[in-house]
Order: structure tokens, then C-alpha cells, then sequence
């Protein structure tokens, strides 16, 4: 087992003087998973807030090979990478292996990527494709998209007297990309880097295709406090608002399970998002969402028990 | 279509050599500035792997360097943070296990180091 000291000594993908908002947590998802790879990495990335500042011709914060690509690409491309990659090898051209990685924010992956992204996991290419998930389109200033979670005030589906913000739940990607039968599928967060980075290991070790959804606090948009980053991340996880689980061939494994799961509104107070929710009318929206997360934590419980194969 | 063309004949993207962005120094963000001390810190390289700006740098040390207690740590040991870099953001303050970092405001600092 990696311990932190040797997590931190390994190689940092990303340089400083990229424009990532102050607080971000991008940085810290990206370098942790790459710490992982013990092979030289591929990057494909989708346009989203990693792509815009970490590179803004001609300034690059990248110093492994990286590719700038657009919103629904992302998956495609990193696929034609690894074809080209297999068909080198096969000729003598190359002789090291390498892991392929691609970076979509959750607008690239649950939205507008997702058909390029499930083509290339059911063809059953050998890669990873971590989407870090800050809840919206947040580099062009918070607007709604699939993985929004139900009661937060969006730009597109603003909070006001006749609207409690977004009306549904999120898609539940992990599940929907375990259900094309790859090898490995896991959901993480920035602030639990050991398990970022041992599901990662799992990822490059699997023999096909393999997906990681990594919760991405967003400072600007999420509207908290810069230091609070990492606060926020964890009482996602011990709210159960989003648990720390994988599921591997189709098992549902959880890694963690809070001792007394902390009422939500521990992680909704704070966020200038969910403010709204706070206000006398809107009481039973907190309460439709706690229900819910009760709920999907007992089915995620049940998976985990039965073994039943998603 | 009588002159077919092959992808050798596209128009090549941009090609940018790595880390360019060094040349970018986003210590100029800073409002607020972490002030580390070195006498209180234990190591754990809990700032150094959430901040977000890689700005916290870090060594192998084999003699060790001496932290809280007066004890000699070894092995992958922080530094001064790289103030080039750090836009303040207060993360490795609010983490950090021995609060040995605070949060000053940058023209405190500024006006302390002109002094
Ligand atoms: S988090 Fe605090 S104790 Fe740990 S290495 Fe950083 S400054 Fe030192
Ligand atoms: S204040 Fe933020 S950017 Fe500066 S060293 Fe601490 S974590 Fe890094």
C-alpha cells in the first residue's frame, strides 16, 4: 500500500502557472492519478475548465504528451491512440507500454461526450477515462448539465420564488458506464488520495476499458470558501451524497462507510448554490434529498451484498 | 475529387514544448498568503498533495530536517512554499494537521518584508 510521502514523490504531470481558478481541485485529481501509472501516459482531453487553463497558447502546464480536444471527443480519441498505439507495437515501431488516459469534464462526459465515450467502452479499448465531476458547466459560469445535482441553483435553471432550482437527480455514470460490462468502474474524490490513487492502480491493471468518476469541488461556482475545497469533498463522502465505491466485473465493492452518515445539510450549508434550500418554503426539498440519498445508499448497500452483477 | 489528399497533407495543430506555463507566475492572484512554520510541521505531506498549484515543493532528505518537537524528519520533506506560484487559496491552512500554516493578509506581508 502507497503511503502519501510516496504518492507525492512520484511523477507530477502538471506544472504551476496554470490558470485553474484559486482552490481548484482539478490539479490535485489529475497529479494523484497519474502518480498511479508506472508507465509513460497518453493524455486526451475533452475541452472543459482542464483544458482552458492548463493551456492558453502559448502557456502549457503539461509536461507529459496531451492532447487538446473538443467536447465529445475525448473517448474517441484516446481510442484511435491506442489503435495506432497497438498497430506500432505489432510492427516493431514501439516497444514500452504506455496507459492512455482520458480527462472530460462532467459536461464532456455525461452530456455532450457520452456517445463517444460509450462507443469506445463497448468496443472495449484499453483505457482509462476519469471524469472529474464539478456538477455543471462551470468554466462558462454554472450552467445545468446531466451530473447537476437535484435543488441546486444553476444559470440556466435559477433558484427563485417559482423555482427550487434543478427538479432531477443526477445520472448515476458509474453504473451507466459498469453496464457495458468493462472491467473496472469506481467513483473517488479530491480529497482521499490514497483511494484516488489505489483505484486508479486498479484502472491501468485492467484488462479493457475502465472508468473513474472523481467529485471535483468547484469554488467558483459551488460559491464557498477557496479553503474549503478538500472540506467540502469529505462531507460529500460522509453525507453518503456521494459514496466511495467500485465495482469491478460487474461487483459492486464499497471502500468506505461512514460510522453515523451526517445529515446533508452539513454539506449543502456553505455552498451559495443550495442557499435557496435553506429557506423556510423550500425545507421539504432538503428533505425529498435526504430521502433519496437514503435510499440509494441502501440499493448501493444491497448491490454490495447481493453480488448481483450490474 | 482528382487530388485526393491523405492525412499526411493536413494542416498540422499547434505543437507546444512542456511546461511552458512556468513563465506564468500566478502569485500574483494572491490576497492572502500561508505562512509556514517550519518548528510546528510533521512532514505529512498533507499540503503538498491537495495544494492545487504545485506550489508547496519538496526533497528527499537523508539527514533529516528538524520539525515539531525537535525531532528529525526524513525522507520526502516540504519546503518554503513557492511564492511565485501560490494564489493564496488557504487550503493547505485549513488541512493542515499541526495548523502550523496561517493565513496573513499579502499586504501585511508585504509591508512586514519592507520594512
Ligand atoms: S500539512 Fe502541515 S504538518 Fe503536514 S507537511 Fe504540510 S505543513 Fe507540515
Ligand atoms: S495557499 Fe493554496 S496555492 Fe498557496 S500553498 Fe497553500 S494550498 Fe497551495
Amino acid at each position: 500500500m502507497a503511503t502519501l510521502q510516496e504518492i507525492v514523490s512520484k511523477q507530477v504531470p502538471l506544472a504551476p502557472g496554470h490558470r485553474m481558478c484559486s482552490g481548484c481541485s482539478i490539479p490535485v485529481i489529475v497529479n494523484t492519478i497519474i502518480a498511479a501509472s508506472d508507465k509513460p501516459v497518453i493524455i486526451a482531453n475533452a475541452t472543459g475548465c482542464l483544458e482552458v487553463a492548463s493551456t492558453i497558447y502559448p502557456f502549457t502546464a503539461w509536461k507529459v504528451p496531451w492532447m487538446h480536444l473538443t467536447f465529445e471527443n475525448a473517448a474517441a480519441v484516446a481510442a484511435g491512440i491506442e489503435t495506432a498505439y497497438k498497430a506500432f507495437k505489432k510492427r516493431g515501431k514501439m516497444k514500452d507500454d504506455v496507459n492512455i488516459i482520458a480527462f472530460g469534464g462532467d459536461g464532456g462526459t455525461y452530456d455532450i461526450g457520452f456517445q463517444a465515450l460509450s462507443g469506445a467502452l463497448e468496443r472495449g479499448h484499453k483505457f482509462l477515462y476519469v471524469v472529474y465531476d464539478n456538477e455543471g458547466y462551470m468554466n462558462t459560469g454554472n450552467q445545468r448539465s446531466g451530473a447537476t445535482p437535484f435543488g441546486a441553483d444553476t444559470t440556466t435553471v435559477p433558484a427563485g420564488t417559482m423555482s427550487i432550482g434543478k427538479t432531477q437527480w443526477r445520472k448515476n455514470i458509474v453504473e451507466i458506464c459498469a453496464a457495458h460490462r468493462i472491467p473496472y468502474a469506481a467513483q473517488a474524490t479530491a480529497h482521499n488520495t490514497l483511494d484516488l490513487f489505489n483505484k486508479a492502480k486498479k484502472a491501468f491493471a485492467a484488462d479493457g476499458p475502465s472508468f473513474i468518476a472523481a467529485l471535483q469541488p468547484c469554488t467558483t461556482n459551488w460559491k464557498y470558501d477557496t479553503a474549503l475545497t478538500m472540506a467540502y469533498s469529505k462531507l460529500a463522502v460522509e453525507t453518503n451524497f456521494w459514496p466511495l465505491y467500485e465495482v469491478e466485473n460487474g461487483k459492486v465493492h464499497i471502500n468506505y462507510k461512514p460510522k453515523e452518515r451526517k445529515p446533508i445539510e452539513e454539506f449543502l450549508k456553505g455552498q451559495g448554490r443550495f442557499r435557496h434550500l435553506f429557506k423556510p418554503e423550500n425545507r421539504h426539498v432538503i428533505e425529498e434529498m435526504q430521502k433519496m440519498i437514503d435510499e440509494e445508499w441502501e440499493r448501493l448497500l444491497k448491490l454490495e451484498e447481493s453480488q448481483v452483477q450490474i | 475529387m482528382a487530388d485526393k489528399k491523405g492525412w499526411h497533407d493536413l494542416m498540422r495543430g499547434a505543437d507546444l514544448p512542456p511546461a511552458t506555463s512556468l513563465e506564468y507566475k500566478t502569485g500574483s492572484w494572491r490576497s492572502m498568503r500561508p505562512v509556514f512554520d517550519a518548528s510546528n510541521c510533521i512532514h505529512c505531506m498533507i499540503c503538498v498533495a491537495y495544494c492545487p498549484d504545485m506550489a508547496i515543493p519538496i526533497t528527499k532528505s537523508e539527514e533529516g530536517v528538524v520539525g515539531k518537537g525537535g525531532r528529525l524528519y526524513k525522507g520526502a520533506v516540504r519546503l518554503e512554499t513557492n511564492f511565485d506560484y501560490c494564489k493564496g487559496c488557504g487550503i493547505c491552512a485549513q488541512e493542515c494537521p499541526t495548523k502550523c500554516i496561517t493565513m496573513i493578509r499579502e499586504e501585511e506581508a508585504v509591508e512586514a518584508s519592507t520594512k
